[in-house]
């Protein structure tokens, strides 16, 4: 750098900087001396920074600093910490009967806060996120349950699912009656338009409810029950009701009759521990639709 | 007023000076007079405020604490005598801000910078610290003197300065350890602070107060106002002809002679300024300006310099008020000879007085009539609505009820909207049918899962308001919040 003490503008008569860009010079108008130190003392404490702290990358590994802080070590102690404070409520969760939850406000409000985590985890890509289900997927704020709706049914169906393949999943399943020959297809538009009179809904013009009653009787009673109410110790719905799983209308039904339905609720004993279980069973018990 | 300058006589900048001029140590001389004795008055009422409010007791009942101003930062409350505040209330700490904000603006308008001269903590606590640095050090001569003086040290002035920096570091402790009762309960936090049981927090906090009354009060002082307060800047905005700031005469203070030759000159029946350049202003004044060469960004208009004069003029027989509370207005009628004139009342100020008494009477009225009972509903989003098998239709929200009394509250909660809606809330077992009731404990909240179901006769329409309603089965004290019944 030029020594700018000898170059004097003429106008002002203060000295420049030197520099010159297209016969224009720049004033020389120092920094305060006070901020000038403060930048240096930045330098001075980044160095120190450097030593103190995990810094400089090296190839396969990098500086560890002095006391070996490291910000992923402080994550892992405090989740640890959490999970103590955590434990704890959970414990008392998982000591508490179904029944005696729902009652405490304390644990309720765990058990649904809790049960809410998990169930976005591991629910919500079938179920939905606030469980309003889907085609073929039940939706859980209602009243209609496959395999009960009590707390005890309902967190049965959590820890051991249905045709999970888990030896105490609920078994039972709607049979293909068209795909086996069992019914022939004007039997089975017979039987669909017979299941929609059960739940009031209206039938095709020259539907015979004599024979659909027949069809009915001889084919689907055996799970379905008289009238059609359904068990759910098979897992059979209610015909009569206004809920479907797979929907309503005739060709949905007939699809239904002829190819079977078998969805598949996975098993969730191993995967959650049991107070979490137990959780999402008051927590899907609480969404409203639980008996 | 202003006055034409010629650019060829403003001062060139200094050649390659810093942008901020180092900060030359100003030697206020003790002064006593009517604004001196104010300032007392206020200093003595603004720090007896800020030590010892949070020693006030004010009995809330059993579990509730019973500290008359408290910031309780872990239960989110904040106390202040008889009114409690919870965090969804905060627009009352926005009307706050409104009025002390417009209050400085009116108090500019009226007085110029009062705020600066009498007010501000920076103010305030650097007159405390000028106030022991006299006491020890002697007045402005004396430290001046020892300041300037090349001997090496003696004993007797190293006790003098370590005496001195020592009570300004008690102050400074004092102030912090002040500031950090505002969040605990008082006594409590003192007798655990001695005993070294207080959290950390509050010694950080003590430390940083400590620090930063010593730093800003015994060293920066006058560099504050200069150079970090953006009052000075703001105010200048602010200020208009008729506000009454710390002004120099110099109609009548012009020319400047001595007290002997202003006599003779008298005498002889010719016109002589009142000043006698006895520099008592300059001498006095904390931020060390000469208040002659007009209104100043540094000036903090203590009335200091008022004082000092008015002891001069008093000692040479002169009218006192050579430097007095004035406007620009009066500089210029007065040289031409005419009566002054003050005007408190102009639109400016009729207007802050009149944000002031809008604001402060929202404030006032919505304290006064606020409900400690309160309700806050949220509809579910995912599913909105829901099919039941019997066909009706059911909406869940998520209820939060308020008790912000001190004492428990059974409260009923009642749905009003769709024909022949049923209402239930999770997890309790109602004693009436379709009335569930629960209990609230004091100065709490309780959130609720509340179903509603209708069925689909009688409510034809998709979405129809339902309100709800809670009411305290005690008192009767009724609260209520309406959103929507949809149907999917």
């Amino acid at each position: 750098m030029t020594d700018h003490h000898s170059d004097i503008d003429p106008v002002s008569g203060r000295s420049t900087t030197g520099h010159e860009w297209d016969g224009i010079k720049e004033l020389n108008t120092p920094l305060p001396r006070w901020w000038v130190i403060s930048f240096y003392l930045t330098i001075v404490w980044s160095i120190g920074y450097w030593i103190v702290y995990p810094a400089w990358p090296l190839i396969s590994s990098n500086t560890t600093g002095l006391f070996g802080y490291s910000t992923r070590a402080d994550v892992a102690v405090e989740l640890a910490n959490l999970e103590k404070i955590r434990g704890a409520k959970m414990v008392a969760l998982g000591a508490a009967s179904l029944a005696d939850i729902e009652k405490d406000p304390a644990l309720l409000a765990l058990a649904r806060a809790k049960g809410k985590t998990v169930f976005g985890d591991n629910c919500a890509p079938c179920h939905g996120s606030g469980g309003a289900g889907a085609k073929g997927y039940p939706n859980l704020n209602d009243d209609d349950w496959l395999w009960g709706g009590s707390l005890d049914q309902i967190m049965q169906t959590i820890q051991f699912g249905a045709r999970s393949g888990h030896a105490k999943g609920h078994e039972g399943q709607m049979l293909a009656f068209g795909k086996d020959g069992v019914l022939k297809p004007d039997e089975i538009v017979t039987a669909a338009n017979y299941v929609r009179a059960l739940s009031g809904l209206p039938t095709r013009k020259g539907y015979d409810a004599a024979k659909g009653e027949k069809i009915f009787t001889e084919n689907c009673v055996a799970c379905h029950g008289d009238g059609g109410k359904g068990n759910p110790e098979m897992g059979a719905p209610n015909l009569t009701d206004k809920i479907w799983l797979y929907g309503s209308d005739e060709a949905s039904l007939i699809e239904t009759i002829s190819q079977g339905r078998a969805g598949v609720m996975p098993a969730w004993e191993g995967r959650l521990d049991p107070a979490t279980i137990k959780a999402m069973a008051v927590y899907v018990h609480s969404l409203g639709g639980g008996k | 007023m202003n006055r034409t300058v010629n650019p060829k006589e403003l001062p060139l900048d200094d050649d390659n000076g810093p942008l901020y001029v180092a900060q030359k140590k100003v030697y206020p001389q003790s002064i006593s007079g009517t604004f001196r004795r104010i300032k007392w008055g206020l200093m003595a009422f603004c720090l007896g405020v800020y030590y010892f409010l949070p020693f006030v007791r004010w009995n809330r009942g059993l579990g509730a604490p019973s500290q008359a101003v408290l910031i309780d930062l872990p239960n989110s409350r904040f106390y202040f005598f008889f009114i409690e505040l919870w965090p969804q209330e905060v627009y009352y700490f926005t009307g706050l801000l409104i009025v002390a904000a417009v209050a400085l603006f009116l108090m500019n308008s009226i007085g110029g910078r009062i705020w600066c001269g009498y007010l501000c903590p920076q103010t305030v606590w650097t007159d405390l610290f000028y106030a022991v640095e006299r006491l020890i050090e002697g007045d402005r001569r004396e430290r001046m003197k020892k300041d300037k003086s090349s001997d090496p040290m003696k004993l007797e002035r190293i006790s003098e300065i370590v005496l001195k920096h020592s009570i300004w570091l008690l102050i400074g402790w004092w102030t912090g350890g002040a500031w950090v009762l505002y969040f605990n309960d008082a006594p409590t936090l003192v007798r655990e602070l001695v005993t070294f049981q207080a959290p950390m927090i509050a010694y950080i906090w003590i430390g940083i107060l400590t620090a930063t009354t010593y730093v800003l009060a015994g060293f920066m002082r006058e560099q504050v106002c200069t150079y970090m307060c953006p009052w000075p800047r703001i105010q200048a905005a602010l200020t208009d002809e008729w506000a009454l700031n710390v002004t120099y005469r110099y109609d009548r203070g012009e020319k400047r002679t001595s007290v002997k030759k202003a006599a003779e000159l008298r005498a002889l029946g010719e016109h002589v300024g009142d000043c006698v350049d006895c520099y008592q202003c300059v001498a006095v004044c904390p931020t060390g300006i000469d208040i002659r060469n007009g209104p100043q960004l540094e000036c903090i208009q203590c009335g200091l310099c008022i004082d000092a004069c008015d002891n001069v003029m008093t000692k040479i027989g002169r009218p006192k008020r050579l430097i007095g509370y004035d406007n620009d207005v009066n500089i210029q009628r007065r040289q031409e000879g005419k009566a002054p004139v003050y005007r408190i009342v102009r639109a400016r100020t009729v207007a802050y007085s009149a944000i002031i008494a809008a604001v402060g009477g929202i404030m006032i009225y919505t304290l006064a009539t606020r409900s400690l009972l309160d309700i806050n509903v949220l509809h579910d989003r995912n599913p909105v609505a829901v099919r039941l098998s019997d066909g009706s239709i059911r909406n869940a929200y998520t209820v939060r009820l308020l008790n912000k009394s001190g004492y428990d509250r059974v409260i009923a909660i009642d749905a009003n909207g769709p024909v022949n809606a049923t209402i239930h809330v999770i997890g309790i077992d109602s004693v009436t049918q379709d009335r569930p009731m629960i209990v609230v404990p004091r100065d709490s909240t309780s959130e609720l899962r509340v179903l509603v179901t209708a069925p689909v006769e009688g409510n034809p329409e998709k979405s129809i308001p339902v309100r709800f309603h809670v009411t305290d089965i005690g008192l009767g004290e009724v609260a209520s919040a309406t959103d929507n019944f949809v149907a999917p």
